[in-house]
């Protein structure tokens, strides 16, 4: 109590502050946790189940499904949770596993993108096909977010050793490619990878248009990824360099082998904001008419069964978002403490 | 291309528009030409993007003092707020404001009274709009160009040089705020004349860019001043400087220079994030030239070359200018 007393109350501008503070919780507090919880209804066939003045969770219930799965069919939803369960494995092998991180490594990003495929699309092995047009909800985020990362990964090392790279032609090529998609805004890449593709394409061919969307956030996420792995690159200090050098290696031997490995490590801090970054943005492609948790709410509120429900279905959203991107971050934490530090120490 | 007859030319932008641009600061009749709509719609963002850099800034460093004020129920709400916003999706949070918050509010006649002739109701906010003088504009502009010139041209290490120019333009907006006659928003009928309306578009873009990249502000406006060491509050306090002054004089100059590159890439940030109006029709310039422009005239590859070439220039220009500034601060700290 006594610790307490003093930053609380130990000077006028803290009694203010206290004060305030707790003026504010009970202006805001008691009224949502009064909609939220106490005047909530929770069973329900439409909005007139539900009481006026608290929250329609019946909505959020009985939308639970779609805002998941979209429309993937009922049936067949077993193997979206399989393979959310495999990534969701193989990424804690990646990150915490002791040992064979690079086996971990290798299946993150190729058993797991060949798996996950013929899961989640299915028609070998006696699967039922599913077209992407029926992927949806928080499903589709994930599978954005994974395949923007694990093809960003190998083409963002790239243009980071590609805008070191004596050769004028490849610096100043990776550069234009790095800048020009760090400064258009990502919506507006999306419109143009949706609209003006098809036209430069031959007639009669069409691309998927998840497949569209993944392409653009790929490519944009690349040359965030090229900037975080070129600070990596020149966090390792010269002389590991100039040892592996020393040694006989040739110069692609050593960048690969030495260099590279040490600054993936310095890198991941940095991988995890974008994955976080990643995740949020995904939400953009319900603009552009695909439909991602954002899009399938935003199309359930349409319903006139269940109108005027924007509160319950947003603030549902957002719980999931925060809950998501914050065990994310907490991993990115862990991570930057248990290699951060270890990498900057210098060895004896 | 050519197999599809589609010929590339900027031609087009000469041709007359014919939609409409629900909000405007120029005027907008429909026979003005699509090159003419570029600069509306630029405007439109430019507008949107200024407000939220000053909002956010604002509100990032209201968390950033509250976090660091050791006052643990203000530091933990403030903490609270960060990681809940900066955790869920900017776009999920305009289409909060907007669709639950603002689309939801009372019709005109019922609007939420703030008093001062302020109204909120679904059609958006009202405010009362100021008449200035135009002798008074002009004393504004002269006022503007002493600060700038005052700022430039001051003696390394004059604080009168830094503090004079805001006084300046505080003393002006003052001046004119009670010389102006002010146009209340009042009720007429069905709805309100007078006044200015902010549509509930540009409201909820501007609370959504700002509030959400406040969160990101706060922290790096904190980092910079934890990022100081200790011994110079200590050595300031220590010459007999008042814990103001110390901030003023001492933390804040160096921490200043620790701001510059990552406040940078934040505000341009903001610019690229002001598209996200095209979400809740906005009129800002992907919303009129990606959307409806786009749609009019079938010109895909040059409407989408110049919407990125509008944001490429500006990107490229506020970097190499902030670059600039942040050149010539690190010269003087050495």
């Amino acid at each position: 109590m006594k610790t307490l007393w003093k930053p609380l109350f130990g000077s006028p501008l803290n009694v203010v502050l206290t004060a305030g503070m707790l003026a504010l919780f009970y202006l805001t507090v008691p009224p949502f946790l009064h909609w939220a919880l106490a005047n909530a209804t929770w069973d329900g066939l439409s909005r007139k189940a539900c009481a006026p003045d608290g929250a329609c969770w019946a909505f959020v219930r009985a939308r639970f499904p779609l805002f998941i799965y979209g429309r993937y069919p009922q049936p067949e939803r077993w193997r979206v949770d399989l393979a959310f369960v495999l990534l969701v494995l193989i990424s804690a092998g990646t990150l915490f596993a002791p040992r064979w991180r690079g086996w971990w490594l290798l299946a993150l990003l190729v058993f797991m993108p060949i798996v996950g495929t013929v899961l989640l699309v299915g028609g070998v092995f006696g699967l039922e096909p599913v077209a992407t047009g029926d992927w949806g909800g928080l499903m589709l985020n994930v599978v954005l977010t994974f395949v923007a990362v694990v093809g960003s990964l190998p083409f963002g090392i790239m243009l980071a050793f590609g805008r070191q790279s004596t050769l004028p032609v490849v610096r100043w090529g990776s550069i234009g490619f790095i800048e020009l998609w760090r400064g258009s805004p990502l919506l507006a890449v999306l419109f143009t990878g949706l609209i003006m593709l098809p036209m430069f394409l031959p007639n009669g061919v069409t691309v998927d248009n998840m497949i569209r969307a993944s392409v653009v956030l790929t490519l944009f996420v690349s040359a965030y990824m090229a900037e975080t792995v070129r600070g990596a690159l020149q966090g390792v200090p010269r002389g590991q360099t100039e040892a592996a050098l020393a040694l006989g290696m040739h110069q692609l031997g050593a960048q690969v082998l030495v260099v590279l490995p040490q600054a993936m490590r310095l890198a991941i801090p940095g991988i995890i904001n974008i994955v976080v970054d990643l995740f949020k943005d995904t939400t953009l492609v319900s603009i552009v008419g695909l439909f991602d948790l954002m899009g399938v709410i935003n199309q359930s509120l349409k319903d006139p069964n269940w109108l005027g429900l924007a509160m319950e279905g947003y603030t549902f959203a957002m719980m999931l978002f925060f809950v998501a991107c914050l065990v994310i971050s907490l991993i990115g934490q862990t991570l930057e403490r248990q290699f951060g530090s270890a990498a900057r120490t210098p060895r004896r | 291309m050519a197999q599809r007859n589609i010929t590339f030319g900027f031609d087009f932008l000469l041709h007359p528009a014919g939609f409409d641009i629900p909000f405007h600061l120029l005027s907008w009749q429909l026979t003005d030409t699509y090159g003419y709509a570029l600069l509306v719609c630029s405007l439109n963002t430019v507008l949107c993007a200024s407000m939220s850099v000053v909002l956010a800034t604002a509100l990032g460093m209201l968390i950033a003092l509250m976090r660091l004020s050791g006052n643990p129920l203000a530091a933990g709400t403030a903490r609270a707020v960060m990681e809940l916003v900066r955790n869920t999706p900017q776009l999920l949070q305009i289409f909060f404001i907007y669709v639950a918050v603002l689309q939801s509010l009372p019709v005109p006649r019922q609007s939420i009274v703030f008093g001062w002739g302020f109204f909120l109701n679904v059609r958006g906010l009202l405010i009362p709009s100021p008449d200035i003088d135009p002798r008074m504009w002009l004393l504004g502009c002269v006022v503007l160009v002493l600060a700038i010139a005052g700022w430039i041209a001051r003696p390394p290490g004059s604080i009168i040089g830094v503090i004079l120019g805001p006084l300046l333009l505080l003393a002006w907006a003052i001046a004119a705020a009670f010389s102006a006659s002010w146009d209340l928003p009042a009720m007429h009928g069905f709805n309100f004349t007078g006044g200015l309306r902010i549509p509930p578009e540009l409201l909820a873009l501007w609370l959504g860019i700002s509030i959400y990249t406040s969160a990101f502000i706060s922290e790096i406006i904190r980092a910079a001043i934890l990022g100081i060491p200790h011994g110079q509050t200590e050595a300031s306090l220590s010459l007999g400087l008042s814990r103001g002054l110390t901030m003023y004089l001492v933390i804040l100059p160096q921490a200043l220079r620790m701001l510059i590159p990552p406040l940078t890439s934040q505000y341009l940030n903001i610019i690229k994030s002001t598209t996200l109006g095209a979400a809740i029709a906005y009129p800002e310039i992907l919303q009129i030239f990606g959307r409806t422009v786009l749609n009019q005239s079938g010109r895909a590859v040059e409407v989408m070359t110049l919407l990125i070439a509008v944001f490429l220039s500006v990107n490229l220009l506020t970097s190499a200018v902030m670059n600039r500034w942040n050149r010539r601060l690190m010269a003087q700290g050495r």
